[in-house]
């Protein structure tokens, strides 16, 4: 039987108020989302706006120094009077500096993450984790002058004739300052492993250590590729360490026991000299910003395909 | 049924468990036969997991939790709660396959290999001839043999959880727990898995924890009502489910409760 046609209220008066209603709140949906989109619109465009900028700052300088001269040439004097273009000095200080600061972040990282995610009773994680993070907010203006005034006065006396400013102690020093990232982020990706397959490997009879590199590191992989990918990104394109502790002189080597300057040093000490906008000096500076942004667009590439392709599937 | 103690692969002793200050199971005392399969039923929340996880001392990898009494592991009349014996010693020895098939991100082989590899096995003739022997066991060998090398998440989730009891029968266990192995299985793969269990028990002593009371009447000769962390009811299987001598028991079984 059908009910009683009072039940059902389907006047037209009754349909378009209910139209009327949602439609409005259709409408203050529409400018949340307006809202949402233009946000995050904004951080693209600027993203792109700087892209844009390097490129087109970079042709100009391109237009006066080939790229084949600027790959190729082993000197970079661009401020002297026999003026040289070539980057690999730069590369040479920023990839020696990061590989040593590497050396010191993923190992320790990848210990410290262990422990905190595998061992650490809960009372010892919950104090460890805010000094690891208090670590990874300390300026780096400040490790800096660690590495210059401790750590490099400290290395002397282990390597003696160990220059003032080396890559050695700038990148000691920089991959203290990264480890922080890398077993914050490393710790994240192990702890997310789930319980049940710990506990499938220690049924099995595994010890902690056992469960903890077999079962939970190849679990979290991606995750902590991802995190060794950040702490190469912050290694390369650190600034202030190196331009404080590494020397500002470019020279290609890949003797950490030098000076050199890193890509980041040197733009710093560009941007803070005195050198006229427009010159060909001061473009350099964006053919070098280039090139870092390349390099850590190309680790950033490089984290993603290891991302998608071991991704977590428990 | 003889009663002689030689039978028993286990007995379990007034065990009481304890997480934090709830007390969750509540003085059991019961046996495990040798080679024959005893079912766990009982209620959600009865307890019937965690006094299946205190035969392979899983609850240790917690805090705060606390065994009181004994679980006695035949022949060597060894009480495997005890505080000097190594959990590890005991998972050597007890092997469990979990609710969720819970393979490893490793090859079809190396899962299987897996407790071999952490008893520091090396030789690899032995581990080969292992692996195959389990994986035949675990009634695998003929689909994966082929694709040993593939990830183990590439099989399906029937074929995953015969490859955890294929990992579990490779270091040759003296029992094998199963924590209600097929609820996250489809009717097909849960019937293999039940054929599996019937044929093990040639082999190895089988607990069983299941929800499901047909499950339990299928697979095995010894069942134990649980309720609230106490044992209600253990004796053969067909006397729990045709003649059980407890009311509540014959409640939960005909479906008047649970």
């Amino acid at each position: 039987m059908h009910p009683p046609q009072t039940v059902r209220p389907s006047t037209d008066a009754a349909h378009s108020r209910r139209l009327g209603y949602s439609y409005r709140r259709h409408l203050g949906e529409r400018f949340i989302e307006a809202i949402l989109f233009l946000m995050a619109f904004i951080s693209v465009v600027i993203t792109l706006a700087i892209v844009a900028m390097l490129v087109s700052e970079s042709l100009v300088f391109f237009e006066h120094v080939s790229l084949w001269d600027f790959l190729t040439d082993t000197q970079w004097t661009p401020l002297f009077d026999d003026a040289h273009y070539g980057i690999l000095p730069l590369v040479s200080g920023t990839v020696v500096s990061s590989a040593v600061a590497l050396l010191v972040a993923i190992p320790l990282g990848t210990i410290t993450a262990i422990y905190l995610s595998e061992f650490a009773p809960f009372a010892v994680r919950e104090i460890a984790k805010p000094f690891l993070e208090l670590l990874g907010g300390v300026p780096t203006v400040v490790y800096g002058y660690f590495a210059l005034l401790f750590v490099t006065p400290a290395l002397q006396k282990i390597i003696p004739g160990l220059p003032g400013f080396s890559l050695l102690s700038a990148g000691l020093v920089m991959g203290i300052m990264i480890i922080p990232y890398v077993s914050s982020m490393a710790e994240d990706a192990m702890r997310s492993v789930p319980m049940h397959l710990r506990e499938g490997s220690y049924a099995m009879g595994a010890t902690r250590f056992q469960t903890a590199l077999r079962v939970v590191m190849p679990a979290a992989f991606s995750g902590i590729a991802a995190a060794y990918i950040l702490g190469i990104s912050r290694a390369v394109g650190e600034t202030m360490v190196v331009a404080i502790a590494a020397g500002m002189q470019p020279n290609l080597t890949w003797n950490p026991l030098e000076p050199a300057a890193t890509i980041t040093a040197y733009i710093v000490q560009v941007s803070l000299g005195d050198l006229p906008h427009g010159s060909i000096g001061y473009q350099t500076i964006f053919a070098a910003g280039l090139t870092l942004l390349l390099m850590t667009l190309a680790f950033n590439i490089l984290g993603h395909v290891l991302r998608k392709r071991y991704r977590e599937i428990y | 049924m003889a009663d002689a103690p030689n039978q028993y692969k286990s007995e379990v002793k007034s065990l009481s468990f304890y997480y934090g200050a709830f007390s969750a199971l509540k003085n059991i005392n019961m046996r495990l036969h040798e080679k024959q399969v005893t079912a766990l039923i009982g209620p959600s929340g009865c307890g019937k997991s965690t006094f299946l996880r205190c035969f392979n001392r899983m609850h240790d990898l917690y805090p705060g939790n606390r065994y009181v009494g004994e679980i006695i592991l035949h022949p060597d009349n060894v009480n495997i709660l005890a505080r000097e014996v190594d959990p590890i010693e005991v998972r050597m020895r007890v092997s469990m396959v979990f609710q969720k098939p819970n393979p490893f991100p490793k090859s079809i082989y190396e899962n299987v290999a897996y407790g071999l590899r952490v008893r520091g096995v090396k030789q690899r003739a032995l581990v080969d001839e292992k692996v195959e022997e389990a994986l035949r066991g675990a009634a695998l060998w003929d689909e994966v043999k082929d694709r040993l090398n593939q990830l183990a998440y590439n099989l399906s989730g029937g074929q995953q959880q015969r490859l955890c009891i294929a990992r579990a029968l490779a270091t040759d266990p003296e029992i094998l727990l199963f924590d209600e192995p097929t609820s996250a299985l489809d009717p097909i793969a849960t019937a293999s898995i039940e054929e599996l269990i019937a044929d093990l028990k040639d082999k190895v002593t089988i607990l069983i924890v299941t929800h499901n009371m047909q499950q339990a009447a299928r697979v095995s000769d010894y069942t134990a009502y649980m309720y609230l962390g106490e044992v209600i009811e253990f004796d053969v299987t067909d006397t729990i489910f045709i003649k059980p001598k407890n009311k509540q028991t014959e409640d939960y079984i005909t479906g008047r409760f649970g």
